[in-house]
């Protein structure tokens, strides 16, 4: 099935979107501004929502921890203007309190892993760049494809609405393990907060999976002509294994969620045993279990990580070959190796759970899985390097960023091995050591990898570039404080300080780290502030940034670089371009680069 | 533009299709998910034994007998023979109600039995029954639903349908919910 037949049967599976057949490209005649900029069915538009929605919830997540750093570095400090900001309830005398601590703990995480890392991410740039990297005018379905984003509108809106209910936002940590996420009476947060937490939840689920589907229905169907698999650029293999990791794991997480769902709205106890709450007593609850939770949760929160990673990983690859002049190295091995993170993160979930009083054999089978994670990672690592190895670098901010992916990926993989032990683990679980981990290798690097997609596409995004001395201020800032931020954390951890505690200052053991707490907080701020101007320098570009003027600016062979500077809804005007060549023919035969949509030549050495 | 190349342009299914395989793939994992659960949980303390109500077995019979009426009819639409088609997806969606209502009876002669499906006097294993069989129904409701739209179409499209993907889309995932019953069914009975 073509493109367009595609585009012509719009009445097929009972999707109703504007007929395209005879008019492609840049002639639209009843766009209006709604449906140009709001209910838009156009991917490269979609793809702007999510990244605006999820800076959004960047700035929101970032100024949590901002908040949440300010009690752990300065405990016994009063910020009167912190109440005038925010009210009794969170700040009560100018002092986070502990109720306001857990709650922003909590969205943090939750904003940042799934709004910010995983719509915002993947969200943007697998609808950004799958149609215009395959060769295809929009989505298998742009009507789903819309829907994914409203859905995680409403999402992000019933979560943002939690913030603002009586008892506070939910307090329960993250992964909201029963019987906290369970009980209303089990603490201020799991009241409405909780309620509206599930509600977001559900509907973010929907939304991934709306999305999911769509994405590897375009990569499997909807190639242009001469698009093999393995002529795909690595952005789109990272972006259909992360879309096939979202479609096999959120369900099971649905299904956590909706049993959590009868445990606290229609009293069953697939989580609740034998539990006495304070001021309400014994609870009738009898034989279920809260580790079977975890199971579900986990079986979900470890691919969750990868759907995170992966993108970020596509789009390093990309922008590594593209600005180094040289192919790939190991292009097969990089597919392969992405094929074999997909495959371990299903098989690893219960390292996250080795003090559960899980059986220490089966406990030493996933940790013989989760060490192998470190096989295909290390692949990767060394074809990145090998790729910039003996390169013509050019350091742009999105090559920059990519660089620092490679770092941090690296810096946080290797203490992915001592977590991944079983033994260590029963040590460092739940200390600093693993908030330093995950943050390192998944969280900023992901950030990382998204900023280099937003640098390097932003040209194609918007038709102006952005402004390169801010980039590089927001580079080298940001990569000096992530590692001053969390380095010293590991050292903390391995000390024994545990997370989400409101207040160290009170244990002897952790008063040494008083002066570190301080510092890492401190540069939190400066880490914060730095971002905020690197939105500055993005809205500032939409609008006034330097104009694109040539069609290809970073000289890169993938498609999206053949379409006009500002492409309309369809991309290219005319028929989509047939593809001849792998998209890395950089420096091949003498020639800088070779776009893929040149034809194979007689005097071609090999291909 | 048609493909010029004849042969991609039989190897790739619509990718509306494709897009279902994959959805029901989804599906499949929450359902997974779900019963792993329940066996996990059957092997810890406190789970309750009991009879499943025989009124399933009808249901099972309703919820068969559905998907060969859709086969049917999808093939009546292939042979334009609209009226005959009427009729199947009207039986067929009226088996669908068929086979929900039965499954609330069954439900209900749980209840008699003093099975509590919910409540704080609930058994997990009477809770999980519920969610796992209330799902299910979920997803028959959206197959009715499903089959009404495309009744609605067959009788009022002011444009004649010679396409045959909606409905082909719609059987495909009516005997998906089938199978799934199927499983569930065999599940209950003899695995769980």
């Amino acid at each position: 099935m073509s493109n367009e037949a595609v585009f012509q049967a719009p009445a097929a599976a009972g999707t109703h979107h504007d007929v395209h057949g005879d008019h492609h490209g840049e002639h639209h005649h009843h766009e209006t501004f709604i449906t140009k900029y709001v209910f838009s069915q156009d991917h490269k538009m979609i793809a702007k929502q999510f990244l605006i929605t999820g800076m959004v919830w960047a700035v929101l997540g970032g100024l949590m921890s901002v908040l949440f750093r300010l009690q752990i570095g300065y405990p016994d400090a009063n910020f009167p203007w912190l109440q005038d900001l925010l009210g009794k309830w969170w700040a009560e005398g100018g002092k986070i309190t502990p109720q306001a601590y857990y709650a922003l703990v909590t969205t943090h995480g939750t904003v940042l892993v799934f709004f910010v890392l995983t719509a915002g991410l993947s969200g943007t740039f697998a609808n950004f760049l799958i149609p215009l990297q395959v060769g295809a005018r929009d989505m298998a379905s742009p009507f789903m494809n819309m829907l994914s984003y409203w859905f995680f509108f409403t999402a992000s809106v019933v979560m943002l609405s939690s913030i603002f209910v009586e008892n506070g936002p939910f307090s329960g940590g993250w992964t909201a393990y029963p019987p906290l996420s369970a009980l209303g009476d089990a603490s201020p947060g799991s009241k409405t907060g909780m309620d509206l937490w599930l509600i977001s939840m559900a509907l973010f689920v929907v939304s991934s999976l709306l999305g999911g589907l769509n994405y590897i229905a375009t990569v499997l169907n909807m190639r242009t002509k001469g698009m093999s698999m393995t002529r795909l650029p690595l952005t789109i293999w990272a972006l259909f294994f992360t879309a096939v990791l979202g479609v096999l794991s959120f369900p099971v997480l649905f299904s956590g969620f909706i049993l959590l769902i009868f445990d606290r709205n229609f009293g069953t106890s697939f989580y609740l045993s034998d539990i006495f709450v304070n001021g309400v007593g014994a609870l009738p609850n009898e034989g279920g279990s809260a580790i079977l939770y975890q199971h579900l949760f986990w079986f979900l929160g470890h691919p969750e990580v990868y759907i995170i990673l992966l993108p970020a990983m596509g789009m390093v690859s990309e922008i590594l070959s593209v600005n180094s002049r040289k192919p790939i190295f190991g292009y097969m091995a990089m597919i392969g190796s992405l094929f074999a993170i997909a495959i371990l993160a299903f098989l690893v979930w219960a390292h996250h759970m080795f003090v559960t009083g899980l059986n220490p054999f089966l406990g030493s089978i996933f940790v013989l899985l989760t060490l192998l994670i470190a096989v295909p990672s290390a692949i990767k690592v060394f074809n990145w390097i090998t790729t910039l190895w003996r390169g013509n670098i050019r350091f742009t901010p999105g090559m920059l960023f990519a660089i620092g992916f490679v770092s941090l990926f690296i810096s946080g993989g290797l203490t992915g091995i001592w977590l991944g032990n079983s033994a260590l683990d029963i040590h460092l679980h739940d200390t600093y050591f693993v908030i330093a981990h995950f943050h390192i290798v998944m969280g900023v690097a992901s950030m990382f990898g998204m900023f280099a997609g937003i640098y390097h596409w932003f040209p194609k995004m918007y038709g102006r570039y952005l402004n390169n001395n801010l980039g590089y201020i927001h580079f080298w800032i940001t990569i000096a404080g992530a590692y001053m931020i969390f380095w010293p954390m590991h050292y903390e951890g391995l000390a024994g300080m545990p997370r989400r505690y409101y207040d160290y200052s009170v244990w002897e053991s952790f008063k040494q780290f008083a002066d570190l707490n301080r510092f890492i907080s401190t540069v939190a701020m400066i880490v914060f502030a730095v971002q905020i101007l690197f939105l500055v320098n993005f809205f500032y570009s939409i609008f006034k940034g330097r104009k694109v003027t040539t069609q290809n600016p970073w000289g890169s062979n993938t498609l999206e670089w053949t379409t006009p500077i500002n492409p309309g809804h369809g991309n290219w005007v005319g028929e989509i371009p047939e593809v001849y060549r792998w998209a890395y023919d950089y420096g091949k035969d003498g020639k800088e680069f070779i776009p893929q949509t040149k034809p194979i030549g007689d005097d071609e050495s090999h291909h | 533009m048609l493909l010029s190349d004849n042969m991609t342009e039989e190897k790739r299914i619509h990718p509306h299709k494709f897009t279902l395989w994959v959805a029901m793939g989804s599906i499949v994992m929450m359902f997974a998910g779900l019963t792993s659960a329940y066996i996990v949980k059957k092997n810890q303390s406190s789970w309750l034994e009991f009879e499943l109500p025989k009124i399933f077995w009808y249901s099972t019979l309703v919820i068969l007998l559905s998907s060969v009426t859709i086969h049917l009819a999808g093939k009546s639409f292939k042979a334009r023979e609209m009226g005959r088609y009427r009729n199947l997806i009207t039986i067929t969606a009226g088996l669908g109600v068929l086979f929900m209502v039965l499954q609330v009876l069954g439900f209900q002669n749980l209840e008699q039995r003093n099975i509590a499906l919910t409540g704080v006097k609930s058994n997990s294993a009477a809770s999980f029954l519920f969610v796992i069989t209330g799902l299910h129904m979920l997803h028959v409701l959206g197959g009715v639903i499903a089959i009404l739209v495309i009744f609605i179409r067959a009788y009022a499209g002011r444009v004649k349908q010679y396409s045959s993907i909606s409905i082909d889309l719609v059987s495909t995932y009516w005997h998906f919910v089938d199978i799934l019953w199927i499983y569930l069914f065999i599940f209950y009975n003899w695995i769980g």
